[in-house]
């Protein structure tokens, strides 16, 4: 399997390829580790005309404290973020999660930024991002703005983010010694999630946020769980809610009903550890 | 568009169309078919190599996104006739049969052990998880890793 | 087991270093993809997107003119410029009546699976051939497709449709019907299995490929392919394509696995042999991944029904087999002889007075099935093993108490004892084996922790399977395959030279892909001849080198090739006595040979060292009178009988009963090849052999949809395991030597993936019991195990 023939524009500046994009339009694709576009177009489910290579844009690969958050460059990959002690005190389950990616070769080249900006509800770390309650800096041809993470996934592979935006920081509230859980079912290690559930104990009193891997069109927050643990109900009671308002796929792995029953299970589970 | 890296310690430049794959470009412009290829969706990590130390599929990967960078492939792992010790331990603990996955499984191994140096017997195991091989049932590789890592009597083997 | 350097003699049994293994561990060793010539055309083939379809019409301009592309051809251009005199062949038409509708590499009017080849573009480079194949527009006439055995069975559509029905063969092996008859009608127990051996896909890590290489002026033409079988490959080639036999030469260079993948003349040989002469450039094309699942053959592809019955005691009376199988779209080289090969094996190691088994072959639009590890004999193992379970709950007593009741031989040591399914078997010996076995793996302390975990109604519950197999293998005495219809013989060929300087050259027919032939016959040779195993050189795997073979699948390399290499050396060791007796003015018969010298009986002062003898013999200026100079000879083995490997499985699994996620806690193994020759070896096979049978049981399975498209091509969603999956294994062995060669080897290439998807889904079974959970189907997914819990509780409550 060959990608189809394309451009190469390799962006000096996170400038110059937003202006890159500008200037090519829906023909262009960014290519940061390639870990999730390169597959695609292998198989020529994605043909892009141009790609505009961003991953040596050195300047988007940080782990920095951001105050009361954790500032994550775009560009950093997985393995930054497994490994960071930043990230393993102040918002442990980025890392954790992170560990949880394909495996060590794809943790070495695949970036934060383009696991999300892909929004593959199959993927880990869109639920991370979601049970983090964090957001994502845009960054386009006028200006930055920020994306709550409910508002980034917007369809199957779909985000908020525009054609000619550059994702370029990714922001994680801190949740330093809160719990949290990352419950990964998979057949085998370095598979995507059959159905993972992701959920983070608010330290302010928020409640507990929960998301759901693989179990709709998007990466997808759970708020029938949410809304019953805020209303005090118990992680059991709450947990049997966790198929409500999902529309789970349906494949070699299992049927929609299956899936539900994982998603249950699993968010069981995740609350159980993240002491919910 | 021109290709420029450095590997296995050279610098090797090649002239190849953007869209040409890394293991493309090190198999078929540079010669060095000892990286394969074993599967198109980044599975199976026959195609490991080692980019600026760290281990990458580089099936998955555009070799324009490689230039520049220091690439070290299986015919970079022995020195002067003599095998890496990763090598020498696949050698011994009879890691590989038909020989198809050990420069990737090689590769993949040395990688781990530089992040870890002292594995368990399950952190070997979940470490090559993006490297299949058909032959061996693994038993014998992570008995390899293990060993080279100094870790023998965790091999799990009688 | 720690791996030495071991001295030069009597290295046979012990762990040696593979010779194979410093050129595939530094990127030396030459894969078919990593050989290139200046010139070569890449093809790239325009496949089939209908499993069943009639070709309308094909526009290929496009792809013809782009840059880079030097031809475009159709299936009816390739017909008509005579590349092939004969269909691609099957050389086991295993009834005389066999449906064998006609397969040629390019189709000319239907497409009969996805993934058919309708027209194949020639380019200058790996991805111009990709650019092109994608221009050739083709319209296709889909016809209904016949996408399962049920629905091949069913014939309300056919496969092919010029035929009437799907039903290409029905093959019997019915010793005594009335007998059988009589067992069943007298039986106190009847337990009757019925299982499913899912299409697999073999997936070798290498994937395949060919280089052709003409030589325009000499009219020959060399092949390069990832191929178990270059003897075998190129007296088919010359029969289909009417290449002069002696013009060709295939080479089977570093071959990454096989697993019977490998073992088959496909499309794509055919095509490069034939377009490289005929366009004069070398011709190459190598399979992706995905592309693999329709352009290399499956394995297994069957519908059981197995039936044991037995006396009060579960002694088994007789045993009635019946088996669907898969066919695919087309006769590959032995599609129709893979059931056969398991057909013997359905009474497993039981003591079986009445046996019959009859096979229906059907065609579906699915890739072509054919051999698989195992090719048969795990399917045999499977349903036996599985029954064998069935029949000791019904009974009530142990799984392991039911087997020991009804071993061949009373569980004790055995030599040629006839079957009721007609073979003799070599040797046994299975009580041993099996409690070597229950030893290893701590079976009563497993039995306690299963109690306790069920008494404490933990969500994670245990289970234990066994399963005790026997395989053939040492494939085969040639009239034995006469018998079955199969078109060659199963001998094997060995030559074994002296070199002037005393070093050897060994030639086999045999033709390794990963199993380390250079390694063991080496030492068979270095103990055989007294040398060095490092002075052996073996060639193998060229037909311009090794002209005469056989080739290596059904685990038959050590017992017939290695056996041919052991006898070529006695034969230079007679010849060498000759020379001996002369140079050294001595009777041949008070002549001693050890230690790579002759030396007189009782003088061991007047010695002669074997290199000197070959010397001797190169130089040829002082042989005895009429003997020819060198010191060279060669053996073709036909062995008299098959060999009979066996060996005892354990496997542990926990099933969590709220996912329905089933992992391999344990796995041991004891396991009887015979005579071992190197214990790492043997070892290294039996590792991997169980992996493929637990993958079958917990991971793999090639899925197609109605319409017969595979759902899962690539190693995304076709689940090879990783290490992470599996666990380290426990591995022992009993040694009962062959009787059917003089080595007293068996083979043990299969055996591993013969004995442990059996255990495996026994053990899960085992698990599942207290539900009343009796038979699951593999793979044993999550989803499957937790449906199969819900509906067990289901009806319990």
């Amino acid at each position: 399997m060959i990608p189809a023939p394309v451009d190469y524009v390799e962006a000096e500046s996170a400038d110059a390829a937003i202006a890159a994009l500008t200037q090519h339009g829906d023909e262009a694709k960014l290519l940061a580790g390639g870990h999730s576009l390169i597959p695609l177009m292998k198989f020529r489910l994605a043909t892009p005309t141009v790609l505009v290579d961003i991953g040596r844009l050195g300047d988007l690969s940080y782990i920095n404290d951001g105050g009361d958050h954790i500032a994550i460059g775009a560009l950093t990959t997985h393995r930054a973020l497994e490994t960071s002690a930043l990230l393993q005190a102040d918002a442990p389950i980025m890392a954790h999660v992170a560990s949880q990616v394909g495996d060590p070769s794809v943790r070495h080249r695949g970036t934060l930024g383009g696991s999300l900006a892909h929004g593959d509800p199959a993927s880990d770390l869109p639920a991370a991002l979601l049970a983090s309650g964090g957001s994502v800096v845009a960054k386009g041809p006028n200006g930055e703005r920020v994306i709550p993470a409910s508002e980034l996934f917007t369809g199957f592979l779909e985000t908020a983010l525009a054609a000619d935006e550059l994702m370029t920081e990714v922001r994680i509230p801190k949740a330093t010694g809160a719990g949290w859980s990352y419950q990964k079912f998979n057949r085998r290690a370095q598979d995507w999630a059959i159905v993972g559930a992701a959920a983070v104990a608010s330290g302010n009193g928020d409640g507990t946020r929960v998301a759901l891997v693989n179990m709709g069109p998007t990466p997808m927050l759970s708020s029938a769980v949410g809304s019953a643990l805020s209303g005090g109900a118990s992680a059991a009671d709450a947990a049997a809610l966790a198929a409500e308002g999902t529309s789970p796929p349906e494949d070699l792995n299992g049927d929609a009903e299956y899936r539900s029953h994982l998603a249950r299970v699993l968010v069981k589970r995740a609350l159980d550890e993240a002491g919910s | 568009m021109q290709v420029e890296m450095t590997v296995n310690g050279q610098s090797m430049s090649a002239d190849v169309e953007p869209r040409t794959l890394l293991v493309h470009y090190i198999r078929d412009d540079l010669g060095l078919t000892g990286t394969n290829v074993g599967c198109d969706t980044s599975s199976c990590g026959a195609c490991t190599i080692h980019i600026n130390g760290e281990s990458a599929k580089s099936c998955t990967m555009l070799a324009a996104q490689a230039r520049g960078t220091d690439v070290t492939t299986i015919e970079g792992m022995a020195d002067n006739g003599t095998l890496h010790p990763m090598q020498q331990a696949f050698m011994e603990c009879h890691g590989l049969q038909c020989g198809y996955c050990t420069p990737g499984m090689v590769m993949a191994a040395t990688s781990l052990l530089k992040e870890n140096p002292n594995p368990t017997e399950a952190e070997v195991r979940e470490g090559l998880e993006g490297n299949l091989c058909r032959c061996t049932g693994y038993h014998n590789i992570v008995k390899s890793v293990l060993s080279a890592a100094g870790n023998s009597t965790n091999g799990g083997s009688q | 087991m720690t791996a030495t350097e071991s001295a030069p003699a009597n290295v046979v049994g012990t762990p040696r270093l593979r010779k194979e293994d410093p050129k595939l561990l530094t990127g030396e060793g030459k894969y078919v993809d990593d050989i290139h010539v200046p010139g070569e055309l890449w093809m790239g083939m325009v496949r089939s997107p209908h499993a069943h379809a009639k070709i309308s019409s094909i526009e290929t301009s496009a792809a013809a003119e782009m840059d880079g592309v030097h031809a475009v051809y159709t299936g009816a251009q390739l017909a008509d410029m005579g590349l092939w005199i004969a269909p691609l062949p099957c050389a086991w038409p295993v009834t005389d009546d066999m449906v064998n509708p006609p397969h040629f590499p390019v189709a000319t009017e239907a497409a009969h699976h996805v993934g058919d080849i309708v027209a194949v573009v020639l380019a200058d480079s790996r991805y111009g051939a990709v650019d092109a194949a994608e221009l050739v527009d083709v319209e296709y006439e889909v016809l209904p497709a016949v996408a399962s055995i049920a629905e091949a069975r069913d014939g309300s559509a056919t496969a092919h449709h010029d035929l009437d029905s799907n039903k290409a063969f029905h093959w019997p092996l019915m010793p005594d019907p009335d007998a059988l008859e009589a067992a069943f009608a007298s039986a106190t127990h009847v337990v009757k299995g019925e299982f499913v051996q899912q299409r697999l896909i073999p997936a070798a890590m290498e994937p395949r490929g060919v280089l052709a290489i003409p030589s325009p002026a000499g009219g020959d033409v060399t092949l390069y392919s990832a191929t178990q079988v270059p003897h075998i490959l190129k007296v088919m080639i010359a029969a289909t394509t009417g290449l002069p036999e002696a013009k060709l030469r295939i080479i089977a260079p570093s071959v990454g696995g096989g697993f019977g993948a490998k073992l088959n003349v496909n499309p794509d040989e055919l095509l490069a042999v034939t377009l490289a002469n005929k366009l004069g450039r070398a011709v190459r094309w190598t399979e992706s991944r995905s592309e693999a699942a329709f352009s290399t053959h499956q394995g297994r592809g069957q519908l059981q029904t197995i039936e044991i019955a037995a006396d009060e005691s579960g002694k088994i009376a007789g045993v009635r087999v019946h088996i669907d199988a898969d066919m695919g779209a087309y006769m590959m080289l032995i599609t129709p002889g893979v059931p056969l090969l398991g057909s013997f094996l359905y009474t497993g190691v039981y003591d079986v007075p009445a046996f019959g088994f009859t096979c229906d072959g059907y065609f579906t639009n699915l890739t072509p099935t054919d051999a698989y590890r195992g090719a048969g004999r795990p399917e045999a193992s499977y349903a036996i093993e599985r029954a064998m379970d069935m029949l000791a709950a019904k009974v009530g007593v142990g799984p392991d108490e039911i087997r020991r009741r009804n071993y061949l031989g009373g569980g004790g040591p055995f030599e040629n004892l006839e079957t009721a399914s007609t073979l003799v078997f070599d040797s046994g010996n299975y009580g041993p084996s099996m409690d070597a076995a229950l030893e290893m793996a701590g079976y009563a302390d497993l039995r306690a922790e299963q109690q306790r975990r069920r008494d404490a109604g933990e969500s994670k519950q245990m289970g234990i399977g066994l399963c005790t197999y026997v395989e053939i293998c040492g494939l085969a005495p040639s009239r034995a395959l006469g018998g079955l219809n199969y078109g060659a013989g199963g001998w094997e060929h060995a030559v074994v030279r002296f070199l002037p300087t005393g070093k050897v050259e060994v030639v086999t027919g045999s033709t390794p892909h990963g199993q380390g032939h250079e390694t063991s016959w080496s030492m068979i040779v270095a103990d055989k001849l007294g040398i060095d195993p490092d002075d052996v050189q073996v060639l193998h795997s060229d037909t311009a080198i090794s002209p005469l073979g056989l080739d290596t699948y059904g685990s038959r390399s050590l017992a017939v090739g290695g056996v041919a290499v052991a006898m070529a050396c006695d034969k230079v060791i007679e010849k060498a006595k000759l020379i001996a007796a002369h140079q050294m003015e001595a009777n041949a018969d008070d002549l001693e040979f050890a230690g790579g010298a002759f030396t007189v009986k009782g003088s061991p002062e007047s010695t002669m060292p074997i290199q000197a003898i070959a010397f001797g013999a190169f130089t040829a200026h002082n042989l005895p009178d009429g003997m020819e100079p060198n010191l060279q000879e060669q053996v073709t083995f036909d062995p008299p009988n098959f060999a009979f490997p066996f060996g005892t499985h354990v496997a542990v699994v926990e099933v969590d009963e709220d996912t329905g996620d089933v992992s391999l806690m344990d796995y041991t193994a004891i396991d009887d090849c015979g005579t071992q020759i190197n214990p790492l070896i043997v070892e290294g096979q039996v590792h991997g052999g169980i992996v493929q049978g637990v993958a079958q049981a917990l991971w793999e399975e090639a899925s197609y949809d109605a319409d017969g498209n595979c759902k899962n091509p690539s190693f995304l969603d076709y689940l090879v395991p990783s290490a992470a999956e599996v666990p380290s294994m426990k591995l022992g062995s009993t040694t009962t030597p062959s009787t059917s060669n003089p080595l007293g080897v068996k083979g043990v290439g299969e055996a591993g993936t013969i004995g442990s998807a059996a255990a495996v889904i026994n053990a899960v079974c085992d698990a599942l019991s207290p539900y009343g959970v009796t038979d699951i189907a593999m793979p044993a997914t999550p989803a499957r195990v937790w449906k199969t819990i819900q509906q067990a509780k289901g009806g319990q409550s």
